[in-house]
């Protein structure tokens, strides 16, 4: 198959995708207990107020009117108001999305380095000392939930320690204006794919560097540095650039724990409080947002893939 | 614990402590150095920027201080507006833009001269202004909160005297008019006021700027009526979780944090980073039970209710120690709380016999519970364990957080509640008449609706008190609500903040009010 119809054939499919993932959170915002009106009466829940709020928020029409006619505004782009604040969704979304970028970018930018750096160390010095620690090591890493070491991070090195702030309020929506808020995010965020980067391109490395092509490489001469870069990276790099794709998803669906203990307002609290007060023109939303960003990386991460293996490519 | 459970508690309580440093709530610009924690300074200090973290609403905020509705809303509501009234310490109705109001021989005009005071461009608060905004809260095609409590006002019928007079025409009689213009979310706005994103008031500071669920930056405003703010600049942000909050102060990024645990208030005591100052009366705590269907249709089981209990206990547990128990009536401290009424105390052989009497030994009760706020999933397994003494079988209910109160309005039986401060004249008729919408208990009783009739279209204030004496009695005899106790409301500040009132109940005017804090 050419580069250009796999591509199609995956744009299609993202877009189908999209609709069925926005139609299926509808259905589900639908299912729950009682409306944004019900929400926002609280405390107060007077009938006579809350129908009244049902009907300035159009929530007295029926619900399919209602999906229809915000799938009619998406196709010219507006993705509608807050039932909670009358703001368009898609400033709220804008305003959320650049400490979430931020965050997931900072934690690419250090982690694709680092994690094949130690993926090929461990590979290097295979079944040998350094490569025992570091799997060890990645292994127990992997095993420790976000929110315990957030936690424990916060408590020795923001409260006890005082070496980085422990929230990051009063920041704003620009995080770099005070780099030290990023660091304890940062390490909660690279723990785990940390661990399971470095893991697969250790174990695509030991492949590769069993295979013949690179045994050919070695009695053609190459050296030891090309082998290893130029032949062997590139075919172990091709599951990793994958997982990478998926890691990439769960940063961008805003790892909510790690926004929750360190108070970044990103889109992952935007989601959830949207959820809570049934906001449901904000979650959709979000949910299109998070959506598109998930094809659309994937889509790209296949194709590097394919790009890199065309033989496992070729195989589907 | 869920972010969303802390976001959505609207308006009202949490938990609370045990007694108090006291000392005077300060109204006026020139208040003796009182109402401050022990570790702040005794006199106030001008200048600095103050930073106090609050539970938000998210992204979705709002500064229309007609929304309110949460407690940062609430709170920046009034550093930013004024009402005409507000809630003093004891909740009765202390004068703010009102400099007193007046009514005609019958109670149904009232006469509400202003005080001079200017919006923060510089016009002047007028009558126009005062008509406006209570034009924009009852707009029938709305529905903000203060709404129903605005609703006896006929404002076609008020008028503008002059510049600085109101006089409001009130379609009934009533005599308790204060109590309107204090109402939660009755704030003024200047005339044809609809965007808020830079809002205009006639409150203690202006604002600089606003980003929803992140930050609200104000500044002092120097012209404010009631002396100016001792803070230069006030900025509010947003830590839905509590542990956030307080770890925020420990580290110093902020210098008060609102809405503190028991827990955080016991662990921290004596790290000097740190000093709690706990508002008693905050918050009630109770059960209801419906008059209207079986069980509680029972007089004798509604008793063996009040009996079976064990207020101390639930005060120690579910509050960790951070409140006092109640009476089974709401307001304790409040203006014409009934105070004479002896203090129930448990009795667990007449709460059997009672049980008995009622054929109801062994009797499964559902108990609604939700994570809504600070305590209730504990107080109802607590109480259910106290029924089980006595051979009842009551059994916790966990129902949806972000529904509860309208789910337990018309539904099930028993069921955990709340309230914050609120005037007893208030609480009675939004929830305890005939004709109340948010009658949770279900309590209708035509000689009680009359009662309160009665009271509100006199204007011999004795003989009010003595009505309110009489519905109280009433209530506790036999009524539907419960009341085991009353929770502190507790704050975390910085040792260098001074000026932070113990006397004010979440919800009055000197609670969460940053005008009369200093930095020292």
């Amino acid at each position: 198959m050419s580069l250009a119809r796999y591509t199609v054939r995956r744009l299609l499919l993202g877009v189908g995708q999209v609709a069925g993932i926005t139609t299926i959170v509808f259905v589900l915002t639908e299912a729950l207990p009682g409306d944004a009106a019900v929400v926002i009466a609280g405390d107060q829940p007077d009938p006579e107020r809350i129908a009244l709020i049902r009907e300035q928020l159009d929530l007295d029409q029926p619900p399919w009117q209602r999906y229809l006619d915000w799938l009619a505004g998406l196709l010219h782009g507006d993705f509608g108001v807050s039932l909670i604040s009358q703001r368009p969704v898609l400033d709220m979304i804008v305003g959320s999305a650049a400490a979430t970028v931020l965050l997931a970018g900072a934690t690419l930018l250090v982690l694709v380095p680092l994690a094949i750096g130690l993926g090929m160390l461990a590979a290097w010095r295979e079944g040998g000392r350094l490569d025992r620690a570091i799997s060890a090591v990645a292994v127990g890493l992997y095993a420790v939930p976000e929110f315990a070491l957030a936690i424990l991070l916060v408590a020795v090195f923001g409260v006890q320690l005082g070496w980085f702030p422990p929230t990051a309020v009063g920041t704003g929506p620009n995080l770099l204006a005070q780099p030290a808020v990023l660091v304890l995010p940062l390490l909660v965020l690279l723990a785990r794919p940390i661990c399971s980067l470095s893991r697969l391109t250790r174990a695509g490395m030991v492949d590769a560097l069993r295979s013949e092509y690179v045994a050919h490489a070695r009695r053609l001469g190459l050296g030891a540095g090309r082998r290893w870069l130029a032949h062997a990276l590139p075919t172990a790099a091709a599951p990793v650039v994958q997982q990478l794709a998926r890691t990439t998803d769960w940063l961008l669906g805003g790892v909510i724990v790690v926004e929750a203990v360190f108070v970044i307002p990103g889109l992952g609290t935007a989601l959830v409080d949207a959820v809570a007060a049934r906001d449901v023109p904000t979650v959709q939303g979000l949910c299109v947002i998070v959506a598109v960003t998930t094809v659309v990386v994937n889509l790209v991460a296949d194709l590097v893939a394919f790009r890199l293996a065309p033989r496992t490519a070729g195989a589907r | 614990m869920s972010t969303a459970a802390r976001l959505r508690r609207r308006t009202l309580l949490g938990g609370g402590a045990a007694v108090t440093a006291a000392l005077l709530a300060g109204c006026g610009a020139d208040a003796p150095a009182g109402s401050d924690n022990a570790a702040g300074s005794a006199t106030p200090k001008r200048g600095g920027r103050l930073r106090v973290a609050f539970a938000g609403g998210g992204a979705a905020e709002s500064l229309d201080p007609h929304l309110a509705n949460l407690f940062n809303e609430a709170s920046r509501a009034k550093a930013i507006f004024d009402k005409l009234a507000d809630y003093g310490p004891d909740v009765s109705i202390q004068p703010r833009l009102a400099l007193s109001w007046e009514p005609n021989a019958d109670l149904t005009r009232w006469r509400v001269p202003l005080r001079e005071a200017t919006f923060h461009d510089g016009r002047p608060v007028r009558a126009a202004d005062v008509l406006a905004s209570y034009a924009r809260i009852t707009d029938p095609d709305r529905a903000f909160r203060a709404k129903a409590s605005l609703s006896l006002i006929d404002l076609r019928a008020s008028r503008a005297v002059d510049d600085r007079t109101v006089e409001f025409a009130l379609t009934r009689p009533f005599a308790e008019f204060g109590n309107v213009l204090a109402a939660f979310g009755a704030y003024i706005v200047p005339e044809g006021s609809e965007s808020f994103d830079q809002p205009i008031g006639s409150g203690p500071f202006t604002v600089s700027s606003f980003t929803p669920g992140t930050s609200l930056l104000l500044a002092r405003y120097p012209d404010y009526w009631d002396g100016a703010a001792h803070l230069d600049e006030l900025e509010y942000v947003i830590a839905n979780e509590e542990s956030a909050r307080v770890n925020a102060l420990l580290a110093g990024q902020v210098e008060y944090a609102h809405d503190i645990s028991p827990t955080t208030a016991r662990s921290y005591a004596a790290d000097d980073r740190i000093a709690i100052t706990r508002m008693a009366n905050s918050g009630l705590q109770g059960f209801t039970m419906k008059l209207d269907r079986p069980p509680f249709d029972n007089r004798d089981l509604r008793e063996a209710m009040f009996l079976l209990t064990d207020r101390q206990q639930l005060v120690e547990t579910v509050l960790s120690g951070s409140g006092q128990v109640g009476n089974d009536l709401f307001g304790k401290g409040y203006q014409y709380y009934a105070d004479d009424i002896p203090q129930r105390e448990p009795d667990l052989d007449r709460a059997r016999s009672l049980i008995d009497r009622a054929g109801a030994s062994g009797l499964r009760i559902p108990l609604d519970t939700a994570p809504v706020a600070a305590g209730f999933v504990e107080a109802a397994s607590v109480f259910a364990d106290q029924a089980r003494a006595v051979g009842l079988n009551v059994e916790p209910v966990q129902r949806n957080k972000d529904t509860y109160w309208r789910e337990v309005l018309d539904n099930g039986v028993m069921a955990c509640f709340r309230s914050g401060a609120m005037p007893i004249e208030t609480h009675i008729s939004q929830r305890l008449l005939s004709t109340s919408t948010t009658n949770a208990t279900k309590w209708m009783r035509p000689e009680f609706d009359d009662l309160y009739a009665t009271a509100v279209s006199s204007a011999d204030e004795a003989g009010r008190r003595q009505a309110y004496g009489e519905m109280q009695r009433m209530l506790h005899a036999e009524g539907g609500l419960l009341v085991w106790g009353f929770a502190d409301f507790l704050v975390a500040t910085a040792p260098q903040v001074g000026g932070v009132s113990a006397e004010a109940p979440a919800n009055t005017l000197d609670w969460a009010r940053f005008d009369k804090v200093w930095l020292a």
